[in-house]
C-alpha cells in the first residue's frame, strides 16, 4: 500500500505521459515514440492503483483476468480491423469508453465508501454531482456511438432521420437531467440516479439519429469530446489528477476536430454541438437537376493517355476511393506514372472520408507516402500549374459552385480547385448528384473527362493501359 | 480561510485542457486518425475507477452488485487500452517517407 500523496504525484506522472503521447503526433517521425509515452503512461496508472488499494486478496486475481479477457478481444480486434473500417472502429471504443464510465459512476453511487464519496444515502454534495454529470455524459457518448456505428457499418440508413419537434424534445430532455440531477442532490434517490442515466441514454439516440453520413467526421470527433468530459467528470468524482488530465486533453482534443471539420464543412460550431444537422443540406436537389447538360466521358484508354502525356499529376481521393477499396491498386498507377517521370502529389480535403484524416491513413496503409500528401491550403494553388488531376470517389469537395453560386447549401465551403487544372479526369459510377445532394458543375467543364465506373476497376484498367 | 480541494482539481483540469488546446493543434492533420484513437485509448485511465470498485468488494463477496459494474467497467476499459494503442501503433508503422524509393 502506497500513500495517496505517492499515487497523486505518480498519477501526475502518468497524466504528463499522455501529454506527451499527443504531443508526439505533431509529426509522423515522433508519433511512435508518443505512442510509447502514452502506453507506459497508463502502465503507471494501472499499477499506481493496485498498489494504493493494498488489497491483493482473490478479488485482484479477477481483476487481472478480466484486464486480460478484456485486453485481448481488444488486441485481436486491433490487428484484425480493415484500415477502411477505422471509423467504425473509433464509434465503437467511444461507445465502451463511454459505457465504461457509466459503469464506474453507478459502482461509485452503490458503493460510495470504496472511494471516500461518504455512505450510501449520504454522498458528498459535490461527489454526487460531479458523478451524476460523468454517467449523463457517459451515457450520452455510449448511445450517440453506438447509433455512429450502426450509421457507418451500413446497418442502418446513413440519411437523417428527422421529426417535427426534436429540438424542442432534446431540449426538453437536457433541462429534465439537470433537474433530476438536481432532486438527486436532495434526495439521494437512487432512483433518480437510474432515470438521470436512462433519459441519458435516450438523449445520445436522439442526437445522433438526425445526422446524415457525410457528417460523420464531425459527429465521431464531436464523439470523441464528449468521451473526454464523461472521463474527466469520472476523474472529478475519484479526485483522480490522470483521469482529469486526460478527459481535458481528450474533450479539447475532440471539440478542436470537430471544430477543424466545421470550417472544412462551412457550418457553425454550434449548431453541431447541438445536433440535428445534415437534414437542410437535401432541399435543392430537384430544382438544381433540371437542366441537362452534355458531359463528355472516356475510358481507361484515354485517362491513360492524358496521363503518360502530363508532366504533373494531382490526385484528389474521396470516400469512394474507400469504399471501392481502391488505393492498392491508385498506388500501382502512381508507381508507373512516377517511371515516367511524372510528378504526382495528392490533395486531400479535410473532409474526405467519413473521419478526419481518414484518406491519409488508406494511403499510408498502401505504401504512399506521406510527404507526397497535401492538405488543402498546401496544394490548392498547384492546380493551376498542373497538367491532370484525378479525381477519385471524391465529389462535392471538388465543386466549383461553392465558390460561385451563393444560393448554392455549400456555398462558402473551402472546395480544392480542381478545375483550373488543365483536364481533370472524374472517376464516379454515374452522374448522381453527392452527398449535399447538388449536382457538381465541374462535370460539364470542357476540361472534364467523366470516366463512368467503378473506382478500382478504372484504376485497375488505366494501369493496364499505361504499359 | 482554507482553499477547498475542489479548487485545486478544477485548476488542473482547466489547464489542461489549454494544454489540450496547443498541443492538439500543432498536430499533422494527416495524423489526425491516430489522435482519435489514441485519446481513445488513453481516456480509457477510467479503468483505475473500474478497479478502485472491483478491488472494493470483501473477500467473501468479491461479486457484490458495485464490484460487478466494476468487473464489466475493467472489460470494456481494458478493450479499448490494448485495442486503441494497438491500433494506433498499427497505423503509425504504416507512414513512411519516400527515401527508399527514390530510385
Amino acid at each position: 500500500m502506497i500513500s495517496a500523496n505517492l499515487s497523486a504525484i505518480f498519477y501526475l506522472i502518468s497524466g504528463i505521459l499522455f501529454i506527451l503521447a499527443l504531443r508526439g503526433l505533431s509529426s509522423p517521425d515522433t508519433s511512435r515514440q508518443g505512442n510509447y509515452f502514452g502506453i507506459a503512461g497508463m502502465i503507471i496508472a494501472i499499477v499506481v492503483t493496485f498498489l494504493s488499494v493494498g488489497n491483493f486478496s482473490t478479488s485482484l486475481t479477477y481483476v487481472i483476468m478480466f484486464l486480460l479477457i478484456g485486453g485481448l478481444i481488444g488486441a485481436f480486434i486491433a490487428f484484425r480491423i480493415p484500415m477502411t473500417a477505422m471509423p467504425e472502429l473509433v464509434a465503437g471504443f467511444h461507445s465502451l469508453v463511454g459505457l465504461a464510465a457509466v459503469f464506474v459512476a453507478i459502482a461509485a453511487f452503490l458503493n460510495p465508501e470504496a472511494f471516500n464519496l461518504g455512505v450510501v444515502g449520504k454522498i458528498k454534495l459535490a461527489s454526487l454531482i460531479e458523478m451524476s454529470i460523468g454517467a449523463a455524459v457517459g451515457a450520452i457518448t455510449f448511445s450517440g456511438s453506438i447509433i455512429a456505428f450502426l450509421k457507418l457499418r451500413g446497418i442502418m440508413s446513413g440519411s437523417p432521420i428527422t421529426f417535427s419537434g426534436q429540438h424542442f424534445l432534446n431540449l426538453i430532455l437536457g433541462i429534465g437531467i439537470f433537474v433530476l440531477i438536481y432532486y438527486l442532490c436532495i434526495s439521494q434517490s437512487a432512483n433518480i440516479f437510474w432515470t438521470v442515466i436512462m433519459i441519458s441514454f435516450l438523449v445520445g439516440i436522439l442526437l445522433i439519429i438526425p445526422i446524415g453520413g457525410a457528417d460523420m467526421p464531425v459527429v465521431i470527433s464531436m464523439l470523441n469530446s464528449y468521451s473526454g468530459w464523461a472521463a474527466a467528470g469520472i476523474g472529478f468524482t475519484l479526485e483522480n489528477t490522470a483521469l482529469i488530465i486526460t478527459g481535458a486533453l481528450v474533450g479539447s482534443s475532440g471539440a478542436i476536430l470537430s471544430y477543424i471539420m466545421c470550417k472544412a464543412m462551412n457550418r457553425s460550431f454550434v449548431s453541431v454541438i447541438l445536433g440535428g444537422f445534415g437534414a437542410d443540406s437535401s432541399s435543392d436537389n430537384t430544382k438544381q437537376k433540371k437542366d441537362q447538360k452534355p458531359v463528355k466521358s472516356g475510358n481507361a484508354e484515354d485517362a491513360a493517355f492524358l496521363m503518360k502525356n502530363a508532366s504533373s499529376v494531382i490526385i484528389v481521393p474521396g470516400y469512394g476511393m474507400a469504399v471501392a477499396q481502391a488505393q492498392h491498386a491508385l498506388r500501382e498507377m502512381v508507381d508507373k506514372l512516377k517511371k515516367n517521370d511524372i510528378k504526382v502529389t495528392y490533395a486531400i480535403h479535410p473532409v474526405a472520408g467519413r473521419m478526419p484524416g481518414h484518406m491519409n491513413v488508406l494511403l499510408a496503409e498502401a505504401n504512399v507516402p506521406y510527404d507526397e500528401v497535401f492538405e488543402l491550403e498546401d496544394i490548392n494553388n498547384d492546380f493551376a500549374n498542373s497538367d491532370v488531376a484525378f479525381v477519385i470517389g471524391a465529389n462535392d469537395v471538388t465543386n466549383p459552385v461553392a465558390k460561385t453560386d451563393p444560393k448554392s447549401p455549400i456555398f462558402g465551403m473551402p472546395v480544392l480547385d480542381v478545375e483550373k487544372c488543365k483536364s481533370v479526369l472524374f472517376v464516379k459510377r454515374s452522374l448522381s448528384p453527392g452527398y449535399a445532394g447538388i449536382d457538381n458543375e465541374l462535370f460539364y467543364k470542357d476540361n472534364t473527362l467523366m470516366l463512368f465506373a467503378d473506382a478500382k476497376k478504372m484504376t485497375e484498367d488505366i494501369v493496364k493501359n499505361l504499359d | 480561510m482554507e482553499i477547498d480541494p475542489f479548487i485545486f482539481r478544477l485548476s488542473i483540469f482547466i489547464l489542461s485542457i489549454f494544454i489540450g488546446y496547443y498541443v492538439v493543434w500543432s498536430v499533422t492533420p494527416s495524423l489526425h486518425t491516430p489522435l482519435m484513437s489514441v485519446t481513445n485509448a488513453i481516456s480509457s485511465v477510467i479503468i483505475v475507477g473500474a478497479i478502485i470498485a472491483a478491488l472494493a468488494g470483501s473477500s467473501e463477496n468479491i461479486f457484490g452488485i458495485s464490484s460487478i459494474f466494476g468487473f464489466l467497467a475493467i472489460v470494456l476499459a481494458a478493450i479499448n487500452i490494448f485495442g486503441g494503442f494497438l491500433v494506433t501503433q498499427r497505423m503509425l508503422q504504416m507512414y513512411k517517407k519516400k527515401k527508399d524509393k527514390k530510385k
